[in-house]
């Protein structure tokens, strides 16, 4: 248990990983960890869509699953381990230039929930199939692509393509 | 070509051979320069903005459709601790909007309501918890009215109106009426006559970034104000305007936007209240909208009930439109007016058209305020046009396609109302779709419950005609080229996500010769850019696009002229390309583009040029035609192919396949982006997307009950981009971002009509709907006598 202090004003320390980094701080209990990210630690990638985790754009992994940080407390993910946009490294490394090659970003308030909820994909199966990509972006809302060159991008990031012939096409 | 532009599913129709790209950037695929700061999160929207001492503001917002307000009390929320101050209606009493002749809304309400969600007062507070807690314990006394909820209300002269004072009998905001030819003679020509009814419903645009301001008062008196705004130019005007101060000690930032899609081009109570609130409390002011809030803030799609007359001769040509569309606006008038052209002036596009009439109503309701959504006014009637269309063909017994084909109207054409049309792919983009979809095999071919439909339309490339009369610039761009070689681009645009920054860059870095990348684009800020009037009307690839080229030729002259005399050549000799200046024909004789700069300031001085747009002259034969006419207009045409369950109504598009005239693609990725985002969002309006209401309230203003198609509702989407290389477009390029949505809906309404037999009139095509024509169509067909046998 971590030491909690000043419960009766609703506040209580909560440590974790954040990217890599060991962080404590106070904060209220009713603070999401989407606040948490934006307000108290100025990790602002993860962004407010809905508030009500219907949009997906606040998604973060925890434990390297992702969650939608806008419904979940801060002091739920004590102890664990949270990767956002900001701890992007070599192995997201492929998406991240896969989705500036396709132009899978346009105003990009979706992009960092989706490029997550990717990592967290390849990381279970690298070589994933179209259905798995799209069961993964499931709940993710792009309003500005039509997918399409999400897909694309998410298509060039697997392995599946790297290991498949360069021409002949797809079955597109 | 790179290896990357040579992907499957990739093809261009080249109609016009134009100009070849001298500088290698001009028709590139791949990233934009603005890529990677999104993609990574590092990119700032305006609510990602902290100030020292900053508050937030949250709303007190309208519980009553149409009420008079008695008393408003906040002294409960002052009472609060972590509470800082308030603002209410009565201290910002100057109407203001972005139209000149209908500017009939203050930032909150003042004496009373007009619909369910309006702003009344705003609380500030240390955070957004506090300030939650606090606009709940504000008192709002209501004396309600009686509401018009509806068209008929809206029509109805013994419902009170909605803006007292108006001259109007009933809650009419604006009628247009227009006649073109002779419609008696054309109809008493046709072959065939279709009419019918048709209801589009309202939908909203739902950008993932909600509405956010902040606002700062600096220590000499002037304001900042951050806003998530496509229009910075309107925003700056209106605060401006609204606050009493001077524009010029107003400066308006728009950061990264998180997209608008049309929804973010008034200016809001966001803006003005967080500027009054800064200026009243003397700290800076942040109001974020929530969700729900953005649902009545809305400024979407007009719900539009019209009635269609369409007479065709024997082969297929359009004799005459009669035409008459009410437009239910919601309670305040946005860019209403200009809906009320934009639903008729648009129709003889892209067909010949000799006799056209329309009638127009732009109507007032106790509701959320419409206003422009992508395919501003043009969408609604599309659907009717286009589905007219196959329903003369299938009287006619001619094949859809051929029928279209055949009525294009030419390039270099005046039509009917007086819309000038430079350079038309239309016939191009109709063959690209029918080819690849097998459209003449398939269509009638797939079985029950399986269809194609084909659609086509036209759109505008920005406004001829600014909203405020002037002989000004429409956009202007500075340049300014530092001895290093980087060169800083100055512009007033907005992109929302459109990919403008990048469209910038690259014109100014195809005209320079050296990379996109090389171009650091400042945007969107009064107080470093130059005017942009924003982005709306598809305007900003043309009119900022020719504003860019104008500063970079300035600059290239210079330079070339610095070079020309060092290498002892004409300038016209010289060709800029890959960072380096050379002679055309002796490419080994070159100076680098930094050695240009530093000889181009020794010759000149300091490098820095300004270039702007406006639209040359277009005279029309018609004085009152201000609304509608644009430089240029692009040309779209699309199939989808749907299954539809005959069993439970469920609607899916498998596939669309869209060819859209885009002019000239300066970057392709970013063109097939736009024409797949306008795809989508018409998918959504075609199966799903409704802003419905039970009586004056929003019945589903959240992302759970507002459906929107998610990544498995989405279909495949082929795209061919058509190139016609308009005579007065940049580099020949045209727009992208909005004309391909007006033939979604309407290849989908087709497309049931190949599945079912049954005509679809009312989108969105949900399974109750599609379910209860079904039933009807079959009720029907029991009752007549049997054809044969």
């Amino acid at each position: 248990m971590s030491d909690s202090t000043n419960e009766a004003a609703g506040e209580r320390v909560v440590a974790l990983t954040v990217n890599g980094d060991s962080v404590r701080r106070l904060c209220p209990s009713s603070r999401t960890l989407l606040d948490f990210l934006r307000v108290d630690l100025g990790l602002n990638g993860s962004k407010h869509g809905c508030d009500v985790g219907d949009c997906g754009a606040c998604t973060v992994l925890v434990d390297g699953i992702p969650r939608l940080s806008c419904i979940t407390l801060a002091v739920e993910v004590e102890g664990l381990a949270v990767r956002t946009i900001e701890g992007a490294g070599p192995d997201e490394a492929r998406i991240v230039a896969a989705f500036d090659e396709h132009v899978a970003s346009q105003c990009g308030y979706c992009t960092p929930g989706i490029v997550l909820c990717l990592s967290h994909l390849y990381s279970e199966d690298p070589a994933a199939d179209d259905e798995a990509i799209r069961q993964a972006l499931g709940s993710n809302i792009c309003r500005c692509t039509g997918y399409t060159k999400i897909l694309a991008a998410a298509r060039a990031a697997s392995q599946r393509e790297a290991s498949q012939p360069a021409q002949g096409g797809s079955d597109e | 070509m790179s290896d990357s532009e040579n992907r499957p599913g990739w093809a261009v129709y080249a109609t016009h051979s134009g100009e070849a790209a001298e500088g290698g950037v001009l028709g590139r695929a791949g990233p934009k320069i603005d890529g990677r700061a999104r993609i990574l999160g590092a990119a700032l929207y305006t609510d990602d903005l902290h100030l020292p001492r900053m508050v937030v503001g949250k709303f007190v917002r309208s519980t009553q459709p149409h009420a008079r307000i008695v008393s408003i009390d906040v002294s409960g929320a002052l009472a609060m601790p972590g509470v800082v101050g308030y603002a209410i209606g009565s201290e910002l009493p100057q109407k203001y909007g972005v139209i000149p002749v209908a500017q009939d809304e203050t930032a909150m309400a003042i004496g009373k309501v007009r619909y369910i969600g309006e702003a009344i007062a705003c609380i500030a507070a240390v955070d957004e918890e506090t300030a939650h807690r606090a606009v709940r314990a504000v008192k709002v006394e209501y004396e309600p009215l009686p509401a018009v909820l509806t068209i008929e209300d809206a029509l109805d002269p013994s419902k009170p109106h909605i803006h007292e004072g108006s001259r109007k009998p009933s809650n009419i905001l604006r009628r247009i009426f227009q006649e073109y030819g002779d419609i008696d003679k054309g109809f008493a020509a046709a072959e065939v006559v279709i009419e019918d009814t048709y209801e589009y419903p309202g939908s909203t645009h739902v950008p993932l970034e909600t509405h956010v301001a902040l606002a700062n008062l600096e220590p000499d008196g002037k304001l900042t104000l951050w806003s998530s705004t496509q229009n910075p130019h309107y925003v700056h005007r209106d605060v401006a305007h609204v606050l009493g101060m001077r524009e010029q000690d107003i400066r308006l930032i728009k950061p990264t936007v998180g997209a608008g899609y049309g929804g973010k081009c008034d200016p809001f109570c966001t803006d003005i209240v967080a500027a009054h609130l800064a200026r009243k409390l003397r700290r800076p002011v942040k109001i974020t909208l929530e969700r729900e809030e953005v649902f009545y803030t809305h400024r979407g799609r007009h719900p539009t009930r019209m009635w269609l007359k369409m007479g065709f001769a024997k082969d297929g040509s359009i004799t005459a439109i009669d035409f008459k569309a009410w437009a239910e606006g919601g309670a305040y008038a946005s860019y209403g007016v200009v809906t009320s052209y934009y639903l008729g002036v648009f129709m003889p596009l892209p067909y010949t058209l000799e006799n056209y009439r329309f009638e127009s109503h732009r109507l007032y309701t106790n509701k959320p305020p419409c206003g422009p959504k992508r395919g501003h006014g043009a969408i609604q009637p599309r659907l009717a046009l286009e589905m007219h269309i196959d329903r003369a063909a299938q009287a006619l017994g001619l094949d859809p396609a051929e029928m279209r084909r055949a009525n294009c109207i030419a390039p270099d054409t005046e039509t009917c109302n007086g819309l000038k049309v430079t350079s038309v792919g239309m016939r191009e983009c109709i063959d690209a779709v029918v080819t690849a979809s097998g459209y003449h095999t398939r269509r009638g071919a797939l079985g029950p419950g399986r269809g194609l439909g084909l659609a086509a339309s036209a759109y505008m490339c920005g406004a001829l005609h600014p909203v405020y009369q002037n002989e000004l610039s429409q956009s202007c761009v500075q340049l300014k080229v530092d001895r290093s070689g980087e060169v800083t681009l100055y512009s007033g645009t907005a992109d929302c996500g459109q990919g403008s920054v990048h469209m910038l860059a690259a014109l100014c870095a195809e005209r320079l010769g050296i990379e996109p990348s090389d171009v650091r684009v400042i945007e969107g800020d009064t107080s470093l850019t130059p005017v942009d009037l924003g982005s709306y009307s598809s305007r900003v690839t043309f009119m900022a696009g020719n504003a860019c080229v104008s500063a970079s030729d300035k600059v290239r002259e210079k330079l070339a002229a610095a070079v020309a005399a060092k290498l002892g050549v004409e300038p016209a000799a010289l060709t800029f390309n890959g960072r380096r200046v050379f002679v055309t024909t002796a490419p080994d004789r070159a100076l680098s583009f930094v050695d240009a700069v530093w000889l181009a300031e020794e010759m000149f001085g300091p490098i820095g040029e300004v270039g702007g747009y406006k639209p040359h002259k277009i005279g029309s034969r018609f004085r009152r035609q201000s609304v509608g006419p644009s430089p240029a207009y692009s040309f779209t045409a699309q199939v989808a192919e749907v299954s539809c369950d005959l069993e439970t109504g469920i609607v899916v598009v498998d596939k669309i396949w869209v060819a859209h005239d885009c002019g000239r693609a300066i970057n392709r990725t970013i063109v097939e982006g736009q024409i797949e985002g306008c795809v989508y969002m018409g998918v959504g309006e075609a199966l799903f997307e409704e802003q419905r209401y039970r009586g004056g309230l929003h019945a589903v203003p959240s992302l759970l009950e507002y459906k929107i198609p998610t990544v498995h509702e989405t279909p495949e989407i082929e795209t061919f981009i058509v190139e016609t290389h308009d005579p007065n477009g940049p580099f020949g390029a045209k727009e992208a971002g909005e004309g391909p949505q007006l033939s979604t809906v309407p290849a989908i309404a087709n497309a049931l009509h190949d599945a079912t037999g049954i005509w679809f009139t009312r989108p969105p095509f949900t399974p109750e709907v599609v379910l209860a024509e079904i039933s009807r169509a079959a009720r029907a067909a029991a009752q007549r006598p049997p054809e044969s046998s």
